[in-house]
């Protein structure tokens, strides 16, 4: 019964270093300078494979822990269930999430539907992807010209980074991209979404730092409108959920791009740092709260950090999430894919 | 959101109210709600595990003081634990060494190590009056050089110039050497946010540390962090010397467990909190602040060593028997509470440093003030000691006479009298197990009996 198991286990082990060791050669040259005059070429290797040695070097040691408990167990009992809950809540999934988890997989272990621990793995990870599957939504921005894509999350969580990825996904799918340098606090931000536009050769609207946040991005949507540009990317300083004035800031925000174009920002999305403990949720909660979110991007996912916190976020909002990072090169971000997901946090070990 | 641990451990406890100790069957439950909370609070798991068999060594076999319940008892030790775990308050910066005393900043990115550069520079400059400059190696994200620029130049503070197309072992030389010629007290090093995964970023920062030989090496760390900070913290302090921490994004609202996470694996010390976007924002640590702030609670250890200090023991012991003997709660025993809440700093002061009274809007907290308890005191003390001791004799004379002889109105001896009728039926309802001021303070956490006020 465990005969693959074992078989299997330390393959996933090793494929990881394996595949560190390919990708090392190419890192300096992908985190090289930044030069203004020459765009960085995209490297050829495919994203797939990109994707997955992140994703997976990101997971192993996750995956090792849950196999080790599951290596050598004839039997599923109390102690393993134990064991399975404190795995998914140091993977940050947090109380609720994995409480609905693990008493999923008790009561069909009650009914016997479950009988032994290979059973349970395929359980488990079929619990999981039916969270996310909800979530695995593609960002479609057709409906309106110009969609106003807004940015919004705390300090650090990566919103102009994603911007600048995101801007250069959407011109290679033939969108005319433009973006706004919302951030008008933070010093030289207004500077960093500037080398991201250099870089991807798309016009920015900017002005100083210390300006109105809301007026440079109303100039926004009407220079938008006025080069008939199908995506304008609005970045936004960073912000604290708890700080009531900066998050009334936001809605002003909403409000003034509103009038800008009627119906906009077409999308609210928040960026949220995959290193992100159990106050993920409250951050989701309390934007969502003052402006109402409506898709998500997940980022940093090549680290070590599993992001887990966006199952518990799945389990209560059901948001979409279009995309995760997983680098810093301006090809690391993929589309949110729930199996993928799940297949980094616990591959498929069994045919 | 999360129940408090207080809460959480008050559930666990209540059933074995009555038992003068803590034993290894009657912490069971409360451990694993310790456990949950710690969690919850984003501590790691490793660190969690050896923290729970700490306080269940310490807290077997403890004798619960009088005044306390088990639980509270319970959460005392744990919040003295998790200080001691947390460190030392404030340890200082080094800077005991010839001129220039080198900084380097290290972290993942965006956990604002750009800031927290500009920041100390400004702490430094001004509280200690160092002549400090300031250098950004971040080679790679864009306009990060400019940020640190900015910020110098915001808080006047020479920067070191330096350019996206040097090496960061170039630049770092170029800047020690300024430093060394034109007299700096402090070189502040800023670099490129990195993941502890990537080789040869992690050995970058190595080489930057190997030529710099800094007196202090900071790991800039977002306290927002989950599970990983574990991971992290464990890869930075491997690779590096580390000296110390910068704890930033601490004026959000979560609950921080990161920071002990990374203080025991690391044993280094937390030297500075982040506590906003502002370039004065950096604070020195407190550990016990930050403990009450993984638990999530108020400071309830004071709380409890001012029940310990003021609190009239035989009074308490006599109500407590009293209560146990089936007697009534009378309007005496209601005076010589609000006496005993007096001697501990007034009502005002003790919601102050109760669990969940955050929560509790200004108006409110407003209404329930020290001057309604002096009202109070003075119509009982209006009364005969026959009536305190039955008060369903006060009829409409009875009410009359005593309202005159303490200023007040009938409206105000009614109004005492329902609040005095609830709080006995609220004693009654505690039975044996009733506390005294200790046990009314906690129904009073909760919501009932109803605040005196107008």
């Amino acid at each position: 019964m465990f005969s693959f198991l074992k078989k299997k286990s330390p393959e996933v082990v090793n494929s990881p270093t394996t595949d560190t060791c390919e990708l090392e050669p190419i890192k300096p040259a992908l985190e090289g300078n930044i030069n203004l005059d020459e765009p960085v070429i995209a490297v050829k290797k495919s994203l797939l494979s990109r994707f997955r040695v992140n994703l997976t070097k990101t997971r192993h040691k996750f995956t090792d822990q849950v196999a080790n408990l599951l290596l050598g167990k004839k039997v599923i009992d109390q102690a393993l269930l134990d064991e399975l809950e404190t795995l998914l809540i140091s993977a940050d999934l947090g109380m609720e999430a994995t409480q609905i988890i693990i008493k999923g997989l008790t009561q069909n272990i009650a009914r016997k539907a479950l009988t032994n621990p290979d059973a349970l793995w395929d359980a488990l990870r079929r619990a999981l992807i039916d969270i996310l599957t909800p979530c695995q939504k593609r960002l479609d921005l057709s409906h309106s010209k110009p969609a106003v894509f807004l940015m919004i999350g705390i300090n650090g969580a990566g919103k102009t980074t994603t911007i600048g990825k995101l801007s250069h996904y959407l011109k290679a799918q033939g969108l005319n991209v433009m973006l706004a340098a919302g951030d008008t606090f933070r010093a030289a931000a207004v500077e960093q979404l500037q080398a991201w536009g250099a870089r991807n050769q798309l016009p920015v609207i900017a002005q100083q730092t210390g300006a109105d946040s809301a007026s440079v991005l109303f100039d926004a949507v009407t220079a938008a409108k006025a080069r008939h540009s199908d995506v304008l990317l609005a970045d936004t300083a960073g912000r604290l959920h708890n700080k009531d004035h900066l998050m009334e800031e936001l809605k002003k925000i909403k409000r003034v791009l509103g009038k800008a174009e009627p119906g906009a920002p077409h999308e609210i999305c928040l960026v949220l740092d995959a290193g992100i403990g159990q106050n993920g949720l409250v951050q989701l909660e309390k934007f969502h709260q003052a402006l109402g979110v409506t898709s998500l991007i997940l980022t940093k996912l090549d680290g070590t950090a599993k992001g887990g916190i966006i199952f518990a976020i799945a389990e209560k909002f059901k948001l979409p999430i279009y995309f995760i990072g997983v680098g810093e090169h301006v090809d690391d971000l993929r589309p949110f894919n729930a199996i993928e997901f799940v297949d980094g946090l616990l591959p498929l070990m069994t045919l | 959101m999360f129940d408090s641990l207080s809460d959480r451990l008050s559930k666990t406890v209540r059933n074995w109210l009555g038992q003068g100790r803590l034993s290894e069957d009657n912490i069971q439950d409360s451990l694993r709600e310790i456990r949950l909370a710690l969690l919850e609070a984003d501590v790691a798991l490793p660190v969690v595990k050896i923290f729970i068999d700490n306080i269940k060594a310490k807290a077997i076999g403890v004798d619960v003081i009088k005044t306390l319940s088990p639980g509270q008892m319970l959460v005392k030790i744990v919040q003295d634990e998790l200080t001691l775990l947390l460190g030392e308050k404030n340890d200082a910066l080094d800077l005991a060494i010839k001129p220039p005393a080198v900084m380097l900043l290290a972290g993942l990115q965006g956990s604002g190590k750009t800031t927290s550069a500009a920041k100390l520079a400004k702490y430094l400059t001004e509280r200690h009056e160092k002549k400090v400059l300031l250098v950004s190696c971040d080679v790679y994200r864009p306009a990060a050089i400019e940020q640190l620029a900015t910020l110098a130049a915001e808080i006047n503070v020479d920067i070191e110039a330096s350019n996206a197309s040097e090496q960061p072992l170039e630049i770092a030389a170029r800047a020690k050497l300024r430093a060394q010629k034109e007299w700096y007290d402090v070189l502040i090093v800023d670099t490129a946010g990195r993941l502890h995964i990537d080789e040869a970023m992690m050995h970058e920062i190595s080489a930057l540390n190997a030529a710099l030989n800094p007196i202090e090496t900071l790991f800039v760390v977002d306290s927002m962090t989950g599970q990983d900070a574990a991971t992290t913290a464990k890869a930075f302090n491997d690779a590096l010397p580390l000296t110390g921490i910068i704890l930033t994004k601490t004026d959000g609202d979560a609950r921080g467990g990161a920071a002990l996470s990374i203080r025991h694996i690391t044993g280094k010390p937390i030297k500075f909190l982040g506590v906003g976007e502002r370039v004065t924002a950096l604070e020195p640590f407190h550990p016990d602040r930050l403990a009450s702030r993984i638990l999530g609670m108020g400071d309830i250890v004071s709380l409890v060593e001012e029940a310990q200090l003021h609190v009239d023991k035989v009074k308490a012991d006599k109500l407590t028997k009293k209560m146990q003997k089936g007697k009534g709660f009378d309007l005496e025993d209601f005076r010589d509470q609000i006496a005993q809440m007096n001697k501990m700093g007034g009502i005002q002061s003790l919601m102050g440093k109760l669990p969940g009274m955050g929560a509790i809007p200004a108006n409110v907290k407003d209404k329930v003030n020290d001057k309604s308890f002096v009202q109070i005191v003075a119509i009982i003390n209006s009364m005969t000691p026959k009536e305190r001791r039955d008060p369903d004799i006060l009829k409409g004379s009875r009410k009359k006479r005593i309202a005159n002889g303490s200023g007040t109105q009938v409206q105000d001896v009614n109004r005492l009298l329902k609040q005095f009728y609830d709080m006995q039926t609220m004693m009654k309802r505690m039975g044996k197990g009733g506390k005294g001021l200790m046990a009314m303070l906690g129904g009073m956490g909760g919501g009932m009996p109803p605040m005196p006020g107008r």
